[in-house]
């Protein structure tokens, strides 16, 4: 229950901060330091999020071979600008294999 | 305009393709979410309303981590307050009021975004705003319901490597932020990243991504490149994934 509530939260935050940006007055627009701040967030927290979902487990840090093999053959299907889906693909069969192989 | 001869126009076909290939991805949320703990339903619920790639991706590894749901929600909010931004960019060339905006917001996302503003007009920019929007959304969700309803049968999920795919998610997205943002993206994105990871033993799941966030700051320390360069940007993330789309 309390996870659906975070759900619902989660949709209506997201909704109203698109229709905010497509009703909200120009000007803010114009505001260089919003602009600044608004590029750099993301760039933060997807760099937290990757370093957090692979080498975190829970509270503490841990290594995992075929997962960390898994986001290195990520970083090369970027490198040779492969379409998102791929990437993700490449990864997931990546780790999936040194697994199998018993690596990692 | 016939109809057919709307559909080859290059603002269709480029949203169809970015569309199809981006909205696939739903896959890849459907099968993390379930993974998280959360239902099928409650997998398809989120990508039908929440409608934001990184933050779904955001909250469900929380869930995951089995972190604090306030964290989570936070953390969602502040990844999808970048499409505040991309809302402010689209007000003008779009031009929607009252229900249509209503309605619209809905859909404004990074790559709805790219796609609108890579056009010359507003009749063009409409076009590619609806056609992408209406044809993401549908596969996202119909993918969510695929790899949800298909990741609820499996009961090994390290042995499939579905643990690298939500990494591997916020991979593919911060990536042509870094090609595009210079030593300073790196900058912001290793000091976020080193920060997270410091502060993990000492706070619940979930905290020290949101602490991440005030690496941020050292974007507001120097002036940065003018608006301009940021709408580039945008184009050139919309011109990538046709390319990608198209092969």
């Amino acid at each position: 229950m309390t996870l659906w509530i975070a759900l619902i939260a989660t949709a209506v935050g997201c909704y109203l901060l698109k229709y905010a940006g497509l009703a909200a007055p120009r000007s803010v627009l114009d505001n260089p330091w919003v602009q600044r701040f608004a590029v750099a967030v993301p760039l933060a927290l997807l760099a937290a999020l990757i370093a957090v979902e692979a080498l975190g487990d829970g509270q503490s840090l841990a290594w995992d071979g075929a997962r960390m093999a898994g986001l290195g053959a990520a970083v090369c299907a970027l490198v040779l600008r492969a379409p998102f889906l791929v990437v993700i693909v490449v990864a997931a069969v990546t780790t999936a294999g040194m697994r199998a192989l018993g690596w990692g | 305009m016939t109809v057919f001869s709307v559909l080859r126009t290059p603002a269709v076909r480029d949203s169809v393709g970015i569309g199809v290939a981006v909205g696939a991805a739903g896959l890849a949320f459907g099968t993390t979410a379930v993974t998280a703990g959360l239902s099928p339903a409650q997998a398809v619920f989120t990508s039908l309303f929440a409608f934001t790639g990184a933050s779904q991706f955001a909250l469900v590894g929380v869930v995951a981590g089995g972190g604090s749901l306030v964290a989570g929600v936070l953390g969602a909010l502040m990844l999808g307050a970048r499409n505040t931004l991309y809302g402010l960019r689209l007000a003008d060339l779009l031009g929607w009021r009252g229900p249509r905006r209503v309605v619209a917001a809905h859909g404004v996302i990074d790559e709805t975004t790219a796609v609108t503003l890579a056009q010359p007009d507003r009749a063009t920019a409409r076009l590619a705003f609806i056609t992408s929007y209406s044809v993401l959304g549908t596969f996202w969700v119909l993918t969510t319901l695929v790899g949800a309803s298909a990741t609820d049968q499996v009961h090994d999920i390290d042995a499939l490597g579905l643990d690298a795919v939500g990494p591997a998610v916020f991979l593919g997205l911060l990536w042509p932020r870094l090609r595009e943002g210079g030593p300073r993206a790196w900058l912001v994105s290793g000091l976020g990243a080193g920060l997270a990871l410091a502060t993990t033993p000492f706070l619940p799941p979930g905290v020290p991504v949101l602490l991440s966030a005030c690496a941020a700051c050292v974007a507001l320390l120097r002036p940065a490149p003018s608006s301009s360069a940021v709408v580039a940007d945008m184009d050139a993330e919309g011109a990538d994934d046709s390319e990608g789309a198209g092969r």
